[in-house]
């Protein structure tokens, strides 16, 4: 395959993971114009590996390039990244009551920020297997690490956050 | 989860994720009815669970990368950027320099053992290329070798460590011809590239990944040694840890 054969397969191929990869992207790296260069850059050497991609799991493959390019960029690891904020256009649920959507929202907020403070292989273990629903074999194929150190790292994650969530309902 | 953890807190998070079989998930059940620290762990992670599907934290990737992919495969080629200095410079530099500029840049550059050898791994994997030689034995394998190569190459088999060795065949990188031994691990086939080193001196082995496949190569006794496969990088790095004793 040559040509727009080979590119229209590579939109084909690739957009269908494209918010995945921007997800964690955006969880990697400090904030959006981070995400976006990083995803940008992560398109540009996905096209060139696209030749050797046999099939397969497209959305491992592509969310590898992702991270390899967000832990290339310089901006990863110079501090906490801007959590992501729940969308605030999200339309309440018919039956909750405005005061029912704020407490929603104050607690998407604490949760984003809480994941946001994790260590960062922590964090990406956790974004892969919970919000992409990545199997351990997935994630050690991303992450490059055994499928132990996969289930040690989502341990301490999930560890930390649910001390932290049920530290900060007491607070309350 | 929080007080005190059981030993086996780790299957109770993996059973929630959906990795255990059905047997053992039958085992943990009954494991968790008796474990306090279990149960715990168990509300933990499923309060967690519902709190990450709730907050719905992920986010769409902004138009504008929608339009950068859609003109990344709109366009014919990726930009590589020294094509496109290249024709502009020819003005500045006039074409006769300009020529043993381009003479210079496009000169068949040293092939890259990387690529060579994940290259033979990938035309291995076409149906019936991966082995000429079909025998789990190495001393059918050993002398299959003989008399079509110019060295001996190192034949083991790993059956009893779980790497059986299921045939050999030849191959050519640049313009070399090489052995190439073949063992599985599960389904995941190994090749194991082999030629003389020359010159070189022995080196550890250093893991590379290309392509979506897991690259070792080593220098041992006299001979290059290249292993490839879409194994996981750690089992590959125990089945070359296990050549090298053998």
């Amino acid at each position: 395959m040559t040509g727009p054969a080979l590119h229209q397969t590579f939109e084909a191929v690739v957009l269908p993971h494209l918010d995945a990869g921007y997800s964690l992207a955006r969880w990697l790296t400090r904030g959006r114009g981070d995400a976006e260069d990083v995803v940008q850059e992560a398109l540009v050497r996905a096209l060139t590996y696209f030749p050797g991609f046999r099939g397969g799991n497209a959305r491992g493959w592509f969310l590898q390039i992702v991270r390899n390019a967000a832990y290339a960029s310089l901006s990863l690891n110079r501090g906490v990244p801007e959590p992501v904020a729940p969308d605030e256009e999200t339309l309440p649920d018919p039956g909750d009551d405005p005061e029912a959507a704020l407490i929603r929202r104050r607690g998407r907020a604490d949760l984003a920020r809480l994941i946001a403070s994790l260590e960062v292989e922590l964090r990406e273990t956790l974004i892969l297997r919970e919000f992409e629903e990545l199997s351990y074999k997935e994630i050690a194929q991303v992450t490059g690490a055994p499928i132990g150190t996969v289930m040690s790292r989502l341990w301490r994650a999930r560890r930390s956050l649910a001390v932290a969530i049920r530290r900060e309902e007491m607070d309350a | 989860m929080i007080k005190r953890e059981c030993a086996l807190a780790l299957l109770v998070q993996a059973d929630i994720d959906g990795e255990l079989d059905a047997g053992r998930a039958a085992d943990l059940i009954r494991h968790r009815a008796d474990c306090p620290d279990c149960q715990a762990a168990y509300a933990d992670l499923m309060m967690l669970r519902d709190r990450l599907r709730d907050g719905d934290l992920r986010e769409r990737a902004p138009d504008s990368l929608r339009h950068f992919l859609a003109r990344q495969s709109a366009a014919m080629a990726p930009p590589v950027k020294p094509r496109r200095w290249y024709p502009q410079a020819s003005f500045v530099i006039g074409p006769a320099l300009a020529a043993c500029i381009a003479f210079a840049l496009f000169r068949p550059a040293a092939p890259d053992p990387l690529a060579l050898v994940v290259d033979a791994h990938v035309r291995a994997l076409q149906p019936g290329h991966l082995q000429d030689v079909v025998s789990t034995d190495r001393h059918t394998v050993k002398p299959w070798f003989e008399g079509k190569l110019d060295f001996a190459p190192p034949v083991k088999d790993l059956a009893a460590q779980q790497f059986p060795l299921t045939g050999g065949r030849l191959d050519v990188l640049d313009g070399r011809a090489v052995a190439a031994m073949v063992y599985q691990r599960g389904t995941h086939p190994i090749n194991l590239l082999a030629w003389p080193a020359g010159k070189d001196g022995d080196h550890d082995p250093v893991t590379q990944d290309a392509k979506g496949f897991t690259t070792i190569h080593w220098v041992q006794n006299g001979m290059i040694l290249w292993a490839v496969s879409d194994l996981e990088r750690s089992q590959l790095e125990e089945f070359v840890r296990l050549w090298r004793i053998n």
